[in-house]
């Protein structure tokens, strides 16, 4: 009896094999290493030979291992998205780090190997893919967010953020097996073949499988583990999470959505605008009153969920473009906000509120200056990323006839700008007293060349916006 | 043979049950167990069809699901300990140190 193998090629899986490896000799040079902090260069050296490694792959519409991922520029384009937001992220934690320094190694692989179920949902052309890729993603991100053990709040979030986790994979499951029950096929072209005179099953497991996708990219209503686990994460976890999980969530949504669910438009698309109106609203309105700053940029992000799903509602070629466009300028700015409050923060305590804030200014004037502009940016002020991210998502909405949709958003932009400029308002026009925090900041190089980093593409996004939305635009031309 | 929908409701049953026992149970370990639930009603469903439809691509997507199954139990019992060493309970009310 002969066996023949499957002839496998992994190539083109490169870049995940190349950060997987990475995590795995941090975990065993993590067992016998004197002086832990090489780990996260270590591992900031294998993103950087992951991203290299993206950028010499061919562009052609290839797919692999049994058509389970594709090597697409739309795939590419994700990789390079997670990439930098693991380098940014790696550096926002070094601080952090030293001073846990005997969980250094598996924070480090933690978050590698979380980067690498975010890859793989942007590769994946299988709900099968999806949901193992989400599950990769989501259980490292569960224990991450754990990691300040000496915080009560830290455990509490895993745990919130674990029982809902789960929950909404439960639906995304259910959701997937009725699917395959109404077409026969898990993969996202065959499903697309056979939606067409399929019933109620079909229906039922797409509601279902949006139910999960919510979760994962905190859509309202199934954003209510959001605020909680943000705060409780430490910082350069909610940092990293809050771009991570919601660029990957809605790579692999979006791919779903005009892959598998072309032919049903009509159906989806205003379902879909219903859901944005909703969770922009629902989310602006909680962050107007947050005594917390990590509590309101929760919340803030729950509201640029809404608006990045505003370019998928509109289902044309400029929603998708401008969905990319989004998910990258958001994960700078955001980054970058959280990377202020790092600075910001009492050591141990994992959170900054709002009176800490206070005329910091006066103290921290180049600090102030970023925050400002990383505010400035989320509200969606001209000319820097923000701005654009939101000017190409609602323009999508215009074009496919949902003007009233591009109306709510910027009505919601505007209310959203209370709470960004108050960030401000309280960093400057407001005489410091004894809330107002009293870190040092002025000793910390890796901070601060992250949030450099941070500020030089939100500004550099926004001045040259064509060069980063023609990526977007050859990204999502093949799913189109 | 039994047909197939008798399968399908039965798993829709048991899905259900767990919905509803994660949402009324305030204990994290019975709430897990029932998140265990659904997924193996998700079991249930994707072996019938996967028998319905002679397609060996179901049972093995079952596989895939137990095996992360699995992994979701270590990590969960984990924080579960995790909780209970520093706060003492397993009642998710307990929690409340963030806003729920």
């Amino acid at each position: 009896m002969t066996i023949t193998l499957p002839s496998i090629s992994l190539l083109p899986y490169l870049p995940e094999i190349v950060l997987l490896i990475t995590a795995l000799l941090v975990l065993v040079i993590d067992t016998f290493a004197g002086e832990k902090r090489w780990l996260v260069w270590l591992a900031l050296l294998g993103t950087i030979v992951a991203g290299v490694t993206t950028w010499s792959l061919s562009l052609g519409p290839t797919l692999y291992l049994q058509d389970m991922l594709a090597a697409d520029p739309y795939a590419l384009f994700i990789d390079m998205v997670v990439l930098i937001i693991t380098a940014i992220s790696l550096l926002l934690a070094y601080d952090w780090l030293n001073s846990h320094a005997h969980q250094q190694g598996e924070y480090v692989a933690l978050l590698l190997f979380s980067a690498v179920g975010m890859m793989t949902m942007g590769a994946a052309t299988n709900v099968i893919t999806i949901f193992v890729a989400l599950e990769i993603l989501s259980l490292s991100l569960y224990v991450l967010t754990g990691f300040a053990r000496e915080r009560l709040t830290s455990g509490e979030a895993a745990l919130k953020y674990f029982l809902l986790g789960a929950f909404a994979s439960a639906f995304f499951l259910y959701g997937v097996a009725l699917l395959y029950g109404a077409t026969g096929h898990f993969d996202l072209v065959g499903i697309g073949k056979n939606m067409a005179g399929t019933g109620l099953m079909a229906a039922a497991g797409v509601a279902l499988l949006l139910v999960g996708f919510s979760f994962k990219v905190a859509l309202a209503p199934f954003h209510m583990w959001t605020p909680d686990v943000y705060q409780g994460a430490p910082t350069s976890v909610t940092a990293f999470m809050s771009v991570g999980a919601k660029a990957a969530g809605f790579a692999a949504f979006l791919r779903f959505f005009h892959v598998a669910l072309a032919g049903s438009y009509a159906t989806w698309g205003p379902a879909l605008a219903a859901l944005a109106v909703l969770t922009m609203t629902w989310g602006n309105l909680a962050a107007l009153n947050q005594e917390s700053v990590k509590r309101m940029l929760a919340y803030s992000s729950i509201a640029h969920a809404g608006y990045a799903l505003v370019g998928l509602a509109a289902g044309n070629a400029l929603g998708m473009s401008g969905l990319l466009f989004y998910l990258l300028a958001y994960a700078f700015m955001n980054l970058g906000a959280f990377g202020v409050i790092i600075m910001l923060e009492k050591k141990g305590s994992g959170d900054l509120s709002m009176s800490a804030l206070r005329g910091t200014a006066r103290e921290h004037p180049l600090l102030a200056a970023t925050m400002a502009v990383f505010m400035f940016s989320l509200a969606g002020v001209p000319p820097l990323a923000g701005f654009f991210g939101k000017f190409y998502v609602f323009g999508a909405a215009v074009k496919a006839n949902m003007t009233w949709l591009a109306i709510v958003g910027i009505i919601n932009s505007a209310i959203s700008a209370y709470y960004y400029l108050r960030v401000s308002v309280l960093m400057y026009m407001v005489e410091p007293d004894e809330n107002t925090t009293d870190v040092a900041t002025n000793n910390r190089p890796v901070l601060a060349f992250a949030l450099l980093v941070a500020l030089v593409f939100v500004i550099g996004i926004g001045l040259w916006p064509g060069i980063w939305m023609q990526m977007a635009q050859q990204a999502a031309a093949l799913l189109g | 043979m039994v047909p197939t929908s008798y399968y399908l409701i039965l798993a829709a049953i048991i899905f259900t049950l767990g919905v509803i026992g994660v949402l009324v149970r305030r204990n994290a370990l019975v709430i897990f167990m029932s998140v265990e639930m659904m997924m193996n009603a998700v079991n249930l469903t994707l072996v019938a069809l996967a028998r319905q439809k002679g397609s060996l691509a179901g049972q093995v997507f079952v596989f895939l699901i137990m095996a992360v199954a699995a992994a979701e139990v270590a990590i969960g019992l984990a924080i579960v300990m995790e909780i209970v060493r520093h706060r003492d309970t397993t009642n998710v009310d307990e929690l409340n140190l963030l806003k729920w």
